[in-house]
């Protein structure tokens, strides 16, 4: 099909061209190639998605929802960012003016690295690690330092809380995250995302590992400060969190961060669980896409559904229900491999 | 191998240069007017702000920390274990229950004397 | 493989990096500045690593260090932190005694490195190292593998019982 080829035929046109370059030249804009087009992706997301949150939410509490600027208001996310672009940039008094100023800057470092490591379709990945996964839950586990650096900097009571909570959210959180995936790495025997595809080009591993997928969604969800887990910044008693004393471009950056994370995440579940870009008929990257988008489409619905949950129980369930849970999914996993080869093999 | 890395730094310098290239954007069209009145203060639903912000915190967030490193650590352990999982045989597999088993009794000891309870 | 040229170049450029940022640790006078130079420290190091061929260990480092002891230092930081955050992470009288110390350290390290014999291994370094790791502390280092386990016990049940302590006297 000649839809599959669009992605990958570019990538190819651009080696041929670069054929005679020396091969420094030739990696060096390959890689730029690369991170303009996850670039590229990242933004349209963060825009598009703003905008389809809001529609979502509207007609989840029968509202209409942003409407008036270009058909179905669809240029209402594009205003947005020219107006967030032309907006004043205020440091506070109080503030720690050179880590208020970086923190929006690194926040935005590992949004962008994580979608590296990311198989987009057949053959459409940045750089396929040995460790891939590996790589993705190591540079997702920075990103509470922008935060707390931007909490902190700000010198603001309301700040520095939503920050301190939202790292001890974070990290108890990641420990069920990172156990969930285990669960997919035994199956396919590598940490590769390429290989974790491939293996799963017969059964998707939601069917094999469904527990261990729950348990990765609501990890997820808590990783990406997304209600019910969004006490972080729940407005109505913390402002908005750890970006409260942001403005303009500051404040955008650490909100798109915050939604390329959302798709990063939910590419990863896609990847891991999903079967990535298997499917019939339809080029890989159109099904990667429309897993990708069922996915974020889950998030949403879950963020207009629940209410918040409050901080102790939200971290007594993670390191009580959660915890527990994930060990026990490895466990039964383990056995289960192991019965498994005992009974096809004839060896454990 | 490296290659691969090689677009890894790529993909980390072309994150920050896409940050500063929008603040610098924002640095050319945003009005540059004096902060006047009480722009600058914290900003805290006008309230004036009192005491310092930077206190002592509590203990709670401290042992959390403490607990996910213990958990962090296991995780690296438990990566190349599952990796070579289905080769390894059963022998590996009882080790890695034995090691498991004991950072579940820290678990269960952190839980007993109340270190995982928000107070 | 990248040419040799490029990685002495990104070696020097991350040494430099690494070299600064602890130096900024130990200079600068606000606490909270040193931790997040420790970070970049710590990120500095992944990157040699990196160099190394060593990749899991590099996101280990990531992962461990940058995401997790990072994250304990800043907290240790805020229980204890009293006084003035600007002035947190001043010299004491001590300081000669201790740059004296280090100066020695550093003396005795380098003529050890000169004193080594190091071998150099032939030939590229195994494409995937991570199944590597699991069958030597699977295999042949099991009960080191497992000491570590019972050393990551006693860790956390010394930190619970230290922050009873503190619990107690407020």
């Amino acid at each position: 099909m000649a839809m599959e080829g669009i992605f990958t035929g570019i990538a190819a046109s651009m080696r041929e061209l670069l054929a005679g370059a020396p091969p420094w030249l030739e990696n060096l804009s390959m890689g730029f190639l690369y991170l303009v087009g996850v670039l590229a992706f990242i933004f349209l997301n963060a825009l598009y998605l703003i905008y389809l949150e809001r529609k979502i939410s509207a007609y989840m509490q029968q509202r209409i929802g942003p409407n008036r600027l270009g058909p179905h208001g669809l240029l209402q996310s594009v205003a947005d960012a020219v107006k967030l672009l032309g907006k004043e940039d205020i440091i506070p008094r109080g503030a720690d003016k050179w880590v208020f100023l970086i923190a929006p800057i690194l926040i935005f470092i590992p949004a962008t690295m994580l979608y590296a490591v990311i198989p987009f379709g057949k053959g459409m990945i940045a750089a396929d690690l040995n460790i891939g996964v590996f790589y993705f839950l190591a540079v997702a586990s920075t990103t509470t330092i922008a935060i707390l650096m931007g909490g902190w900097s700000s010198n603001n009571k309301y700040t520095l809380l939503g920050s301190m909570r939202s790292v001890a959210q974070m990290v108890s959180y990641e420990i069920p995250l990172t156990f969930s995936v285990l669960g997919v790495v035994m199956l396919a025997g590598s940490l590769q995302t390429s290989q974790i595809v491939m293996a799963q080009e017969k059964v998707w591993y939601v069917l094999l590992q469904p527990v261990a997928f729950i348990i990765f969604f609501i990890a997820a969800t808590a990783e990406v400060n997304r209600a019910p887990f969004d006490l972080v910044e729940g407005e109505q008693e913390l402002i908005a969190g750890p970006y409260t004393e942001y403005t303009g471009m500051r404040f955008a950056l650490f909100y798109s961060s915050e939604y390329a994370n959302l798709v990063s995440v939910s590419a990863l579940a896609v990847t891991l669980f999903l079967g990535g870009w298997h499917g019939p008929w339809l080029p890989s990257w159109l099904w990667f896409v429309i897993k990708l988008y069922i996915m974020i489409f889950i998030f949403m619905w879950v963020r207009w559904t629940f209410p918040r949950i409050r901080i102790d129980h939200l971290l007594s369930f993670n390191w009580k229900v959660l915890l527990p849970l994930s060990l026990a999914n490895i466990l039964v996993t383990g056995v289960g491999i192991k019965i498994y080869q005992l009974l096809t093999l004839g060896r454990w | 191998m490296l290659q691969q890395y090689g677009i890894i730094a790529i993909f980390l310098i072309g994150g920050a240069l896409t940050a500063i290239a929008a603040l610098l954007v924002n640095w050319i069209i945003r009005p540059k007017l004096p902060p006047v009145g009480s722009k600058l203060n914290t900003y805290e639903c006008g309230l004036e702000t009192q005491g310092p912000t930077w206190i002592q915190f509590k203990v709670s967030y401290f042992l959390y920390a403490l607990v996910f490193l213990l958990f962090d650590v296991e995780t690296v352990f438990l990566y190349p274990w599952a990796v070579r999982f289905q080769v390894l045989g059963l022998f590996a597999f009882i080790e890695m229950i034995i090691f498991i088993s004991i950072l579940v009794i820290g678990l269960w000891y952190a839980w007993k004397e109340g270190a995982l309870k928000w107070q | 493989m990248l040419s040799t040229s490029t990685s002495t170049l990104v070696f020097w450029f991350l040494t430099i990096l690494i070299v600064a940022s602890a130096l900024a640790v130990v200079l600068l006078r606000n606490i909270v500045h040193s931790a997040l130079f420790l970070i970049l420290t710590f990120v500095g190091i992944a990157g040699i690593y990196i160099l190394l061929n060593a990749e899991f260990l590099a996101a280990v480092q990531i992962l461990v260090y940058a995401g997790a002891i990072a994250i304990l230092v800043v907290f240790a930081v805020m229980l204890t932190r009293r006084g003035d955050i600007s002035e947190s992470n001043l010299f004491n009288k001590n300081y000669l005694a201790a740059g004296v110390l280090c100066l020695a350290l550093f003396i005795l390290n380098t003529f050890l490195i000169g004193q080594t014999f190091w071998t150099i291994k032939s030939g590229e370094p195994p494409l995937n190292n991570v199944g590597a790791i699991a069958d030597a502390f699977l295999g042949r280092y099991v009960l080191p593998f497992e000491v570590a386990a019972v050393l990551l016990l006693v860790a956390m049940v010394g930190a619970i019982l230290l922050a009873r302590g503190v619990n107690q006297d407020q």
